[in-house]
């Protein structure tokens, strides 16, 4: 029993966190790509900048989370999302939108995304240091332990406040994306842009308007997905470097251009991820007596050594693609 | 006054050579125009470039006596005019009724009236309300691109080969959509490949031979001159 709840916090609830952190991070990329027809490299340090801001603003105002009973970084979040907003919307602005008016082609704008993440990665060392920080410095971050009614349960159900605050956050956003994809106008001219620009240039659409707003969805969701990780864990100038990766593979995984498609793909690499690096010699050990004395039981038995985690998602972009080449969802269009 | 007023129009895709040379259009509210001629005529050329996707080299397009040519696609649907191309003329991902949405998206008000309008025009949309407008029949979808044109409530409605690739029997429907509309009030201008068919039910037609205006007539004259009949229609009826 008690392998099975460690089996639990280790796979399923660091999982679940990381793979909803995984699943905000591509909704962007997916929503990008659909829409504005490029791989958008700076997406990682969007979310490393949205969480700089909320940590900012904890620095300052490091009581306000008392108020409310929840950590501070939280009520700053939906600050930090309309900031990031913000810079996403002024980054397309300034790089973006007149490459596209010349016509560009995607490459060109990829590189230029990859330039947007090297100047954001400077700015943010310039400002925020190098070192890793903690946003709970001035409170307690809240733990719970789940006893289960078992007998033979003795190991707790480990969960922190800040995952619980990333699932439902991360639920809410879901249900939010889809109410506005589905049932608002300008999520409606969204999905018809990534259909089909040109119709949708002649309906009458404003482009322009439908840039920003992906921008703007795009934005908060990178610094909400940031903030909750750094909550989680801790803040580190280089955040960017792990997610992007992860992140790309969870939009390509579930199709690039569908918003659920990268839900399930964020969900797929980070369950993969943590299965993958579980000591899985914990479930060996209870047959301990019944093995044969020759056989040395190894005390460490995962499929890829922790400092190797990153390979993974490669691994599931390849394995994926072989079998359903457009993503698990078929993927081009919102 | 005309309500579309092409005059002296040179035109064409980007930098390249012009494809349209000094050609001449008017067309009264309320009318019926249609533009034929053989391939390569720049029918649908000319229409693109009313509707502003062309690089305009000289000459002018008057719309209400107001010149159009350095207004954008949004600001055009604002003034009046709506498009519907010859292919890729729905959002194939999205429900026949969202596509009709989106062709009222500068619209502010209610659009519920004219949703229902638009299903009164063409029966068959409102089963289908929810499909995808993608999984459609080739007449249905061409049913939802009209439709979708007239949410934004046109005084203009420019058409490129509404029939083309559809049977003769839904092409002799559409073409009845067509008259019904523009008894609605609704002035309409559209290329057609099927010419003698289409200048049966236009008021005013022009003929087009390599980016040039050939004749210039009202369609029963030009269904009635031998010349034309011999060239562009196929033989003397």
């Amino acid at each position: 029993m008690n392998e099975f709840i460690f089996f639990f916090n280790k796979v399923i609830v660091s999982g679940a966190a990381i793979g909803s952190v995984y699943a905000m991070g591509a909704i962007g990329v997916t929503l990008i790509f659909g829409i504005l027809r490029f791989a958008h490299f700076a997406h990682g340090d969007m979310m490393t900048l949205g969480a700089f801001f909320a940590f900012g603003l904890t620095v300052m105002f490091p009581q306000a989370g008392q108020l409310f009973g929840l950590p501070t970084g939280f009520i700053m979040l939906p600050f930090a999302m309309v900031l990031t907003a913000l810079v996403a919307v002024l980054l397309d602005r300034t790089f973006y939108e007149p490459l596209r008016r010349n016509k560009i082609n995607p490459v060109g704008m990829v590189m230029a995304s990859i330039g947007v993440t090297l100047m954001l990665q400077g700015l943010i060392r310039l400002f925020g240091g190098i070192e890793a920080r903690h946003f709970f410095f001035a409170e307690r971050k809240d733990i719970f332990r789940l006893a289960l009614p078992f007998e033979s349960a003795s190991r707790k159900i480990v969960i922190t406040e800040p995952q619980i605050l990333l699932f439902v956050f991360t639920l809410l956003a879901v249900l939010a994306i889809h109410f506005i994809l589905n049932r608002t106008k300008f999520g409606k001219a969204m999905r018809a842009v990534s259909d089909n620009v040109d119709l949708a240039r002649v309906s009458g659409i404003n482009i322009q308007k439908v840039t920003v707003i992906t921008w703007m969805i795009a934005g908060s969701l990178a610094a909400a997905a940031g903030v909750l990780l750094s909550l989680d864990v801790s803040l580190k100038p280089d955040l960017s470097f792990n997610l992007l990766l992860p992140i790309f593979a969870a939009a390509i995984v579930g199709g690039v251009g569908h918003p659920y498609g990268a839900i399930v793909g964020g969900y797929v690499v980070g369950f993969a991820e943590t299965l993958s690096i579980f000591n899985w010699a914990v479930f060996l050990r209870p047959f301990r007596e019944s093995l044969p004395d020759w056989y040395e039981l190894p005390s460490k038995l995962a499929l890829v050594p922790t400092e190797y985690k990153i390979t993974v998602p490669f691994f599931i972009l390849v394995v994926i693609l072989i079998w359903r080449p457009t993503g698990i969802f078929k993927g081009k269009v919102i | 006054m005309n309500l579309i007023d092409v005059t002296q129009l040179v035109a064409g895709y980007g930098n390249n050579a012009p494809i349209l040379h000094d050609v001449d259009l008017a067309l009264a509210a309320g009318k019926i125009g249609v533009i034929a001629g053989p391939n390569g005529a720049g029918k649908s050329t000319l229409l693109k470039a009313i509707f502003g996707l062309l690089n305009i080299h000289s000459g002018d397009i008057k719309h209400n006596g107001k010149s159009i040519i350095h207004l954008r696609a949004d600001q055009l649907v604002a003034e009046g005019l709506a498009f519907v191309p010859q292919e890729f003329n729905v959002f194939e991902s999205l429900s026949v009724e969202e596509n009709l949405e989106m062709g009222a998206f500068i619209r502010t008000d209610s659009i519920s009236d004219s949703i229902d309008h638009v299903y009164e025009y063409f029966p068959p949309l409102k089963e289908k309300r929810k499909q995808a407008a993608g999984e459609l029949s080739g007449g249905q979808r061409q049913m939802v691109a009209m439709g979708r044109a007239l949410m934004s409530r046109p005084t203009l409605l420019l058409l490129d080969e509404p029939t083309a690739g559809l049977s003769p029997l839904f092409m002799e429907k559409i073409f009845e959509r067509i008259i019904a509309v523009n008894q609605a009030g609704v002035t309409v201008l559209m290329v057609e490949q099927h010419a003698r068919q289409a200048l049966e039910i236009a008021d005013q037609g022009f003929i087009l031979v390599t980016g040039k205006n050939a004749y210039t007539d009202t369609g029963d004259a030009l269904l009635n001159n031998d010349e034309v009949a011999r060239s562009f229609l196929g033989g003397v009826s």
